[in-house]
C-alpha cells in the first residue's frame, strides 16, 4: 500500500469502529426503556396478583379481573376473525392488480387509515354501530379492533406478496390457473411465514388498544351475558381504575397490566411455535 | 392471399405447412409502444421439434409467449394477427386463455419450481390450480417424473421441497409439471441457459425423447443447441423472421447472409 493508502485505510477504520460503539450505545439506550417498563409492570403487578384475580369479576367483594380477562380475549378473537381475512383478502388484491387505481386508492385509504388516532376509530364506530343497535357491546368493541387492524394486515400482506417474485406468478397461469387461484394457491402460500407474522403483530397491537373500546364494549362489572352487551376488558378496566384515587384499585390496574403484557407474550410465544412446527412439518 | 404477400415471406417458410400443429399468422406483439415482434408467419409442425434462434432481443422469447397467450399477462402488452392451434384461432373473442394454456404448456428459461410445495404436489401442481384432485396421483407423478427422466432421482424424496433440487433437477422437474398436464404442445424459453453443461445435456436428450408425443418448440441462443434438438429452426432478428426451414438446412446453406453472420457467430 502507499502511504497515502495506509493513512486513509487508519482513518477509515477508526470511523468504522467509533460508529460500531456510537450503534451499540444506541441499541443499549433503546432497550432501557422496555426493560424498566417490564421491570415495573412485573415488581408491581406481582403485588396485586391473587387467586381470586384471575377468578372472581371485578363486580364481586374480594374482587378479580376474570371478567375482563375472558373480555379481552373474546374481543381479540373476534376482532381478529374480522380484521385478519378482510386485511389478507385486500393485501392480495393489493399486490396482484398493483397499478390499477383501484389498488392505488385503497393502498393510500389503508396507509392514511393506519396513521388516523384509534380513539377516532372509536367515535365512528359508536356513531354508526353503537347509537343504531342503541347498546354498548363486544361487537362493537371488536369491530372497531377489526378497523385498527385491517390496514396493518393488508399493507403487510400487499408488501409480502409483491416479494414473492413473477417467475411463480407465470408458473402459474402457465399451466393454465386462473388469476385468483394463483394469488391464493402460490402468492399467497409463498408469502404465508411473513404474513403470519404481520398478523401477529397487529393481533400484539389491538391487545393493547384502549381507547377504542371506551365508547364501543365500554365496561361492564361482571361477565357479559351476550356478544350484543357491554363487555369489559383488561384494557378499560386499567383505565377506569388508575383514574380512581383508591390504592386497592391502583394494585389491581398494575396487576392487570402484568397479565395483559403475559397475554401478548404467550400469543407470541404460542404462534411462534405454532410456526416452526408447520415448517418442520 | 395474395401472391404478393407470398413474395415477402422468407425462403422455406412453406415447409411444414401441411403438417402444422400451431401457425403464426402474421404475428406482431408490442411492449407498450415498442414493437417486439414484426408480422411472424410461421408453422410448428406436429410431433417435431421447432428450434427459434437469434441474438438476445430478437423477439423470439415474445414470440413463444404468444403460442399460450403469456404475452398479455404482462402490463400494456398486445398482440395483433394471429395463432392457430390445430387450424383454429386461440385469440378469439370466446377463447379462454386457461385452456390455450393447459393445452400450450411452458417451461422457463430460470427453474420456477413452487418453494412450498413438495417434488409431489409441484408435479400435481397444475392439475390441482385447476381445482382437480388427482384421483391417481401418484401414478402420474411416477410417470411424467419418468418421462421427465427424474424418477429414479427422487423417487426416494417425493415429499422433500421442490426447491432443495438441483438447478437441472429442478428444470426436469418443472418441465414434469408441465407434462403432467397432457399438453399437445410444449414451449421451452432458454430451458438450458442456467444450466451446467451436464445437466443441459440431459434437458437436450430429454427434448429429443420427447418429440414423439409432443409438438415441441425450443427458444435458445445456443446454435450448437438448436442444430443438435431441433428438426425445424427458424431464425429471428430485430422482431423479424428472417428464415425458417429444416434444420439441417438452416446450419449448412442458409439463404438470407444475415442467417449465415449469425450462425457463423460473426454477430449476436
Amino acid at each position: 500500500m502507499t502511504p497515502e493508502l495506509e493513512s486513509a485505510y487508519s482513518g477509515r477504520k477508526l470511523v468504522a469502529r467509533v460508529a460500531t460503539i456510537a450503534s451499540a450505545g444506541a441499541v443499549l439506550l433503546a432497550l432501557v426503556p422496555l426493560a424498566a417498563i417490564f421491570a415495573f409492570v412485573v415488581s408491581r403487578g406481582l403485588r396485586g396478583l391473587s387467586l381470586a384475580f384471575f377468578t372472581e369479576p371485578v363486580g364481586v367483594r374480594g374482587a378479580g379481573m376474570a371478567n375482563a380477562i375472558v373480555g379481552t380475549i373474546e374481543l381479540v378473537f373476534l376482532a381478529s376473525a374480522m380484521g385478519i381475512p378482510l386485511g389478507i383478502a385486500a393485501g392480495l388484491y393489493l399486490a396482484e392488480y398493483a397499478s390499477t387505481w383501484l389498488a392505488r386508492t385503497v393502498r393510500f385509504a389503508a396507509d392514511v387509515l393506519a396513521g388516523v388516532p384509534s380513539i377516532l376509530v372509536g367515535v365512528v364506530v359508536y356513531a354508526t354501530v353503537v347509537v343504531r343497535m342503541k347498546q354498548y357491546s363486544a361487537f362493537a368493541g371488536a369491530a372497531s379492533l377489526a378497523i385498527v387492524m385491517f390496514p396493518l394486515v393488508a399493507r403487510t400482506t400487499d408488501e409480502l406478496a409483491r416479494t414473492v417474485p413473477d417467475s411463480l406468478r407465470e408458473a402459474a397461469l402457465a399451466l393454465g390457473a386462473s388469476r385468483w387461484r394463483t394469488a391464493i394457491f402460490v402468492v399467497l402460500r409463498t408469502a404465508a411465514p411473513g404474513i403470519r407474522s404481520g398478523c401477529l403483530l397487529a393481533v400484539a397491537r389491538v391487545c393493547g388498544e384502549t381507547a377504542p373500546l371506551l365508547f364501543t364494549a365500554y365496561n361492564n362489572r361482571f361477565y357479559s351475558e351476550s356478544l350484543f352487551a357491554p363487555t369489559s376488558t383488561l384494557q378499560v378496566q386499567i383505565f377506569t381504575y388508575t383514574m380512581t384515587a383508591n390504592d386497592d384499585w391502583h394494585a389491581q390496574a398494575w396487576a392487570a397490566a402484568l397479565v395483559l403484557v403475559a397475554i401478548v407474550v404467550v400469543l407470541n410465544v404460542i404462534a411462534r411455535r405454532v410456526l416452526v412446527e408447520r415448517e418442520a412439518a | 392471399m395474395s401472391d404478393s404477400n407470398n413474395s415477402i415471406r422468407p425462403r422455406g417458410s412453406r415447409v411444414g405447412e401441411a403438417a402444422a400443429k400451431m401457425r403464426a399468422d402474421k404475428l406482431s406483439a408490442w411492449f407498450g409502444g415498442k414493437q417486439a415482434l414484426r408480422e411472424i408467419t410461421l408453422p410448428l409442425v406436429e410431433r417435431k421439434v421447432t428450434a427459434v434462434i437469434g441474438p438476445s432481443g430478437c423477439g423470439k422469447s415474445t414470440f413463444i409467449r404468444c403460442l399460450n397467450r403469456m404475452h398479455e399477462v404482462v402490463v400494456d402488452a398486445r398482440t395483433a394477427g394471429d395463432v392457430l392451434l390445430d387450424g383454429r384461432s386461440i385469440y378469439g373473442m370466446d377463447v379462454d386463455p386457461v385452456r390455450v394454456r393447459r393445452r400450450v404448456g411452458m417451461v422457463f428459461q430460470k427453474p420456477n419450481p413452487f418453494p412450498t410445495m413438495s417434488i409431489r404436489d409441484n408435479v400435481l401442481a397444475g392439475l390441482r390450480l385447476s381445482g382437480v384432485d388427482p384421483s391417481d396421483g401418484g401414478a402420474l407423478v411416477e410417470e411424467v417424473l419418468g418421462q421427465a427422466a427424474l424418477w429414479e432421482e427422487v423417487k426416494d424424496a417425493l415429499d422433500r421441497p421442490g426447491g432443495a433440487l438441483s438447478g437441472g433437477q429442478q428444470q426436469r422437474l418443472c418441465i414434469a409439471r408441465c407434462l403432467a398436464l397432457q399438453p399437445e404442445v410444449v414451449l421451452m424459453d432458454e430451458p438450458c441457459s442456467s444450466l451446467d453443461p451436464a445437466a443441459t445435456a440431459k434437458i437436450e436428450e430429454l427434448i429429443h425423447d420427447l418429440r414423439d408425443r409432443y409438438t415441441i418448440v425450443v427458444v435458445t441462443h445456443s446454435m450448437q443447441q438448436a442444430a443438435r434438438v431441433s428438426d425445424f429452426t427458424a431464425f429471428f432478428y430485430l422482431g423479424e423472421l428472417v428464415e425458417y426451414d429444416h434444420a439441417d438446412v438452416i446450419f449448412t446453406k442458409p439463404s438470407d447472409p444475415r442467417t449465415e453472420d449469425y450462425i457463423t457467430g460473426r454477430f449476436g
